[in-house]
């Protein structure tokens, strides 16, 4: 049913950072093709480089080797058209701002008149089910509502692409849980593309079409795995049989790729 | 009843009731010297008690008893019409208006410096130095000069004096804002970048509400320095008014019980200051939403 636009395709890309404690291979030899789409899941121990492939895609670090194009285009000419909405570990609100505020800073900065960014903010608050909560400052806030606003403000200038960084890694299992559900929900409805970094094998299991499996020194690729999942899914689902096998596959490449060393 | 527990009223006023046992001590010892020495001089019969009463009572005493100075202070703040050059009011005002110009030059400097140093690279390796290089020049030896070098063109009056606080104040405001201006975490930095913002809207939207903090400790930092520079700076070119003035009259003439007042009166402007800028503060950070 998806048409293969490519979204996002990486060749042989290679990071290396200076470091005064000398060179830090980063990245090795990354190959990677995601569709529109796709929901595409980095997994991997510490250090393997997910967050910095992800941070590549973004433009907000430069490949040292090899080739990357976002939307057939450098990742820097994606990021000054607004390709993007980033979502960080940590939800990275404005404390000064309300929530509306917030969500409108995007919007402000690209210039947008007032009566569409009241619009467009009601909206994006809504889709995350925080309907009432436009006059609260963050710390008021919970920690799971407070990532919430911060995926709602990556979706308030409506981007293809969907780029989250271990969004849900500080939340308690339960919240995360539930955000997981929702958040599986509200991509079914918007189509959008995301490239979504965790360590957490349910959550990769769950949410993804794709999970690329990493491992560390240096980081680079050593699986690709094809949900076999249907597309309709729910928590319960993850006591099946086939998201047993799917967690176990996505287990087996950890430990392939974890050097006891 | 309430506020006396939760309040710091308590803790205020054992520190000034110590402080004043001590003063009224301390008169005494400092002021019997001159005393005993009167009354040898004078062959008059004295006891402990004659001592104590007369060394709270001396007309230029070494350290005058805080009454002594208290009731200075209100003759020259109440007793005169504020226009009279006997009036603290009007001496008083004279060093709260170039305080108050030398602090507006001195943020608008400092801020100035700040944004420059943070923005432009070459700032930053270039003027850092010098800035840190003026404040090592003693206030003391340069306020005559420039008092000197401004009435040679033709400037006088509150503006040598404003320069010379503006001089001082500059220095922790462009400080703490350059380490407030640079102060935003760098996944908010990243953010900005992600929606492709240029520098003046990072520095609106983000480095500017960051900084705020920091604005506030130097604006209360510089605000009493500047009070310093203002009295500094009525100290020379014959010092006809001001607080500065009424110091070193006192100190010519020896009236020990007017340069304290004068003293006194300094000290009172200052903490209003700081007063007033920790009202502004709490103003703004509960718009700014930070948590009571």
């Amino acid at each position: 049913m998806k048409e293969n636009t490519r979204v996002v395709e990486a060749r042989k890309v290679d990071l290396v950072f200076q470091t005064s404690d000398g060179p830090v291979h980063a990245l090795s030899e990354i190959d990677l093709e995601i569709n529109k789409g796709d929901f595409i899941s980095l997994i991997g121990p510490s250090g393997c480089g997910k967050t910095t492939l992800l941070r590549l895609i973004a433009d907000l670090e430069k490949p040292t080797g090899g080739d990357i194009q976002v939307n057939e285009m450098t990742p820097e000419e994606a990021r000054l058209q607004g390709a993007y909405g980033y979502v960080f570990q940590a939800p990275a609100l404005y404390p000064w701002r309300t929530v509306e505020g917030n969500l409108k800073l995007p919007l402000e900065i690209m210039g947008i008149d007032k009566t569409e960014q009241a619009r467009r903010s009601k909206e994006v608050l809504e889709m995350v089910d925080l309907s009432g909560f436009e006059k609260k400052f963050p710390w008021q806030l919970s920690g799971g509502m407070q990532q919430r606003v911060s995926i709602a403000r990556a979706l308030t200038f409506n981007p293809d692409l969907l780029l989250m960084d271990e969004p849900f890694g500080a939340l308690d299992e339960i919240v995360r849980d539930q955000l997981n559900e929702h958040f599986h929900r509200l991509w079914e409805e918007t189509q959008k593309t995301v490239v979504f970094v965790t360590h957490s094998i349910p959550e990769a299991a769950y949410l993804s079409t794709k999970i690329v499996v990493m491992s560390p020194r240096p980081g680079k690729i050593i699986d690709i795995i094809e949900s076999t999942l249907p597309e309709k899914r729910t928590l319960d689902m993850r006591d099946t049989p086939e998201f047993l096998a799917l967690s176990h596959r996505i287990r087996e490449g950890l430990r392939a790729g974890h050097s006891y060393d | 009843m309430n506020w006396l527990r939760t309040s710091s009223f308590f803790s205020i006023a054992a520190v000034l009731a110590f402080t004043t046992v001590i003063w009224y001590g301390a008169a005494v010892y400092l002021n019997s010297d001159v005393l005993i020495d009167k009354y040898d001089r004078k062959k008059i019969e004295w006891n402990f008690s004659k001592l104590v009463e007369d060394s709270w009572a001396m007309k230029r005493p070494v350290m005058p008893a805080p009454h002594q100075i208290m009731l200075d202070m209100k003759k020259s703040i109440f007793g005169y019409k504020i226009s009279s050059k006997r009036s603290l009011v009007y001496h008083g005002w004279v060093t709260i208006s170039s305080t108050l110009v030398g602090f507006a030059m001195g943020a608008v400097l400092g801020i100035l410096l700040a944004v420059g140093i943070v923005h432009v690279s070459t700032l930053n390796k270039s003027v850092l130095p010098w800035i840190i290089a003026s404040q090592t020049i003693p206030i003391l030896a340069i306020a005559p000069m420039v008092i000197v070098v401004l009435g040679a063109i033709g400037v006088t009056g509150l503006l040598p004096k404003a320069i010379i606080s503006a001089y001082l104040c500059f220095f922790p405001i462009a400080i703490g804002m350059v380490k407030g201006l640079r102060s935003p975490d760098p996944m908010h930095l990243d953010l900005m970048k992600t929606y492709n913002a240029s520098k003046s809207q990072t520095f609106y939207k983000l480095r500017w509400p960051t900084s705020t903090p920091f604005l506030f400790a130097s604006f209360k930092v510089s605000i009493a320095i500047s009070l310093v520079g203002a009295i500094v700076g009525e100290l020379p070119a014959g010092a006809r008014a001001g607080l500065g003035a009424r110091l070193l009259t006192g100190s010519y003439y020896g009236q020990t019980v007017q340069i304290w007042s004068a003293l006194f009166v300094a000290s009172i402007i200052a903490g209003s200051f700081v007063y007033l800028m920790t009202v502004m503060e709490n103003r703004v950070q509960k718009r700014m939403g930070v948590q009571a």
